[in-house]
């Protein structure tokens, strides 16, 4: 399969008063995929999706579609929708004539804009409704009719601007679905904007990570999760532990020993070919390392260390452990797969053993300091900030 | 209710309600009964009861007086509210500063007696004025043309007049108006003015509605303004009334064309207001959305 690129992003950049927004921002988006852009309140991602749309004018840099420049061009004039934060239904009218809207603008015969609608109806399984106002319908459903009334003009990218913000857990996870089976349906590009990494992990072929106007890293679901660049896309996108030292010693080609701050010697996979004595942080995955009451089988390239259980937070289908291992602490996660009651639990205080593969540490690219702060924030601080 | 709870709900609506009976309801009954009262020799009633007044108001002076009331009170509120929508959606717009100078400014004419503004104008469009000498060096009107003293000047004083009170009540509405919606309409294809027409519009119906009787009723009730800048042939309905109470001291006639404008006032405005229940009937509280 040749895969085409449909937008690209060349070099965008734009300022409100002294503050960045977009700092020179590059990537392409391949035709046809769930791309997500992801990132916290304030990293600048909705201010892409309007410029994307044509609401927004980056002060440099440019838009291509399909290698045609559209930077200049006005938001009707783009084969672009969105499907807007809040839905953005009309409330005047019903939602038969919401979806019809797009048709309507264009001029479309009376018998075409029938059809269509019966079509996009029958698409967001919502027929028998046709004929209500917005009001008269439930969150996920005024989703739907805004995904429909955003695909009937049959645009080649399709906006999704944090659709699923308004609604519940359940809800928002149905309407992933749904979106994905959509999206399998029409095979058009969608450009999905969240703050939620597990909707956009769950549902994207390919991430970009944005954080304070400046694109982080992009890739597939798994290489954002995996191979992290930095520390803020290791720890936004999942847990992780962040262990910071240098290179103490070239093992082989592939493994190095690492001396790290507070933490013991520590064997790694060092796929950056770091020289000796040159700074590393190193993420670890909480359910890439392993709890044992027994040592485990010495190997040697396994990380082995004793340490006391500091926090235990039992939640079914895994358990997650605060190991202190002298001032550090360690967390981890374990899943469990077999019936736990036949087994002796570990508790509070336990002595245990912890131990990771040295494939399963990744090396940092960047270490810009995080603000921890920044990783808790709901959904709705976000919108409120970016509004 | 129980019945404590109404009982306080008349103590507490009396005081209007009687002022409004008093002030309101007994004199426009009045003038109601007045226009059936033959006219005294010097001025005034005497007793009985006639038809006259009545038969006096169908003669074609009165008609076509009504007609033109109508329609410079129609034609004054249409530009009205077709300039107040434009205003009004820029300033619900605008930051919340500017929004408030802008207020300032739609409420300043009031500062100044409604008199004075039209003396004012008198000046402005007189033909020795300054607006005049501007649109003639300009050659757009040639030095007959008058400005004043005819229809379409009593129409551009009425409309700057009553101007305010159509952007009030539709700036409100509009700074209710989501306006993420436009964002939508215009991503969907439309243009700006089609997004205004199709959802800006329909977005700030009730604003409209009240702009409506906000201008209409003070509107078919100008006097002063046909008076002073209004010529022989543009009078309007009130003057007659004024004519008619002051000069010829006729208050049964004056009587019968104020109830007649009274009437012609109500038919409208009990139209609107069922048409308004009708479609919410139907519609439920749709504007909540």
């Amino acid at each position: 399969m040749v895969i085409e690129t449909e937008v690209t992003f060349e070099n965008i950049s734009k300022r409100h008063g002294d503050s960045l927004v977009l700092n020179d921002i590059s990537f392409s988006i391949s035709k046809g995929s769930f791309f997500s852009i992801l990132g916290p309140s304030g990293c600048g991602k909705t201010t892409l999706l309007r410029i994307l749309a044509g609401f927004d004018h980056p002060d440099g840099g440019r838009i291509l579609l399909n290698g045609v420049d559209i930077t200049k061009l006005p938001p009707n004039k783009r084969p672009i929708n969105t499907v807007f934060q809040n839905y953005s239904l009309f409330p005047h009218l019903t939602l038969w004539e919401n979806i019809a809207f797009g048709l309507r603008i264009a001029k479309k015969s009376e018998s075409a804009i029938k059809a269509e609608v019966e079509r996009m109806l029958h698409l967001i399984q919502m027929p028998e409704h046709a004929h209500k106002y917005p009001h008269q319908i439930s969150g996920g459903q005024k989703q739907r009719v805004a995904i429909a009334r955003a695909l009937i003009n049959q645009p080649q990218v399709l906006l999704l601007d944090e659709p699923l913000a308004a609604l519940d857990l359940k809800l928002r996870q149905k309407m992933l679905l749904d979106l994905d089976l959509i999206h399998d349906e029409v095979g058009i590009t969608f450009i999905f904007v969240t703050h939620d990494q597990t909707e956009a992990m769950s549902v994207s072929d390919e991430i970009a990570v944005l954080h304070k106007g400046n694109l982080e890293q992009i890739g597939s679901p798994m290489e954002i999760y995996e191979m992290p660049k930095s520390h803020f896309v290791a720890s936004f996108i999942g847990d992780t532990n962040i262990l910071e030292g240098h290179v103490a010693q070239k093992i082989d080609s592939e493994y190095s020993c690492l001396r790290l701050k507070d933490f013991p010697d520590v064997i790694c996979f060092d796929d950056k070919q770091l020289s000796l004595g040159e700074q590393v942080h190193l993420s670890v995955r909480p359910e890439k390392i392993h709890i044992d009451i027994e040592k485990p089988v010495e190997s040697s390239k396994l990380n082995c260390f004793q340490g006391i259980v500091e926090d235990l937070i039992y939640k079914g289908d895994h358990t997650y452990y605060g190991i202190m291992i002298g001032d550090r602490k360690i967390y981890l996660t374990e899943h469990h797969r077999r019936f736990m009651l036949d087994y002796k639990p570990i508790v509070w205080k336990d002595k245990v053993w912890i131990s990771w593969h040295a494939d399963d540490g990744f090396m940092l690219e960047r270490f810009d300091p995080v603000d921890p702060q920044e990783l808790l924030e709901g959904p709705q601080e976000g919108l409120a900030d970016e509004q | 209710m129980s019945n404590r709870n109404s009982q306080q709900e008349l103590a507490l609506t009396m005081p209007s309600l009687s002022w409004l009976i008093t002030f309101f309801l007994l004199p426009s009954l009045l003038i109601f009964a007045y226009a059936f009262k033959p006219k005294g020799f010097y001025g005034g009633i005497v007793d009985g009861w006639t038809l006259d007044n009545i038969r006096a108001l169908f003669n074609w002076n009165i008609l076509l007086l009504i007609w033109r009331t109508l329609w410079l009170s129609s034609a004054a509120t249409l530009l009205s509210i077709l300039l107040a929508m434009p205003i009004g959606y820029h300033m619900a717009t605008l930051s919340k500063g500017k929004r408030n100078l802008f207020l300032i400014l739609v409420v300043i004419p009031f500062w100044s007696s409604l008199l004075i503004r039209i003396f004012a104008w008198k000046i402005v469009l007189h033909p020795e004025g300054i607006l005049h000498r501007a649109l003639e060096a300009i050659a757009i009107i040639s030095p007959e043309t008058m400005l004043l003293y005819n229809a379409p000047a009593v129409l551009f004083v009425m409309t700057y007049t009553f101007l305010p009170f159509a952007i009030l009540p539709i700036y409100a509405a509009a700074s209710k108006f989501n306006f993420s919606l436009i964002e939508a309409a215009i991503d969907l294809g439309a243009s700006r003015l089609q997004a205004f027409i199709k959802i800006f519009i329909p977005g700030i119906q009730k604003g409209i509605t009240t702009a409506f009787f906000m201008v209409f009723i003070p509107a078919v009730g100008s006097y002063i303004i046909p008076d002073l800048v209004g010529g022989t042939s543009s009078d309007m309905i009130c003057n007659r009334i004024a004519q008619k109470t002051l000069a010829e001291r006729n208050l049964p006639e004056a009587s019968a064309l104020a109830a007649l404008l009274m009437l012609s006032l109500l038919a409208p405005m009990i139209a609107l207001e069922r048409y308004n229940n009708r479609k919410k009937k139907f519609a439920g509280a749709r504007n909540r959305e």
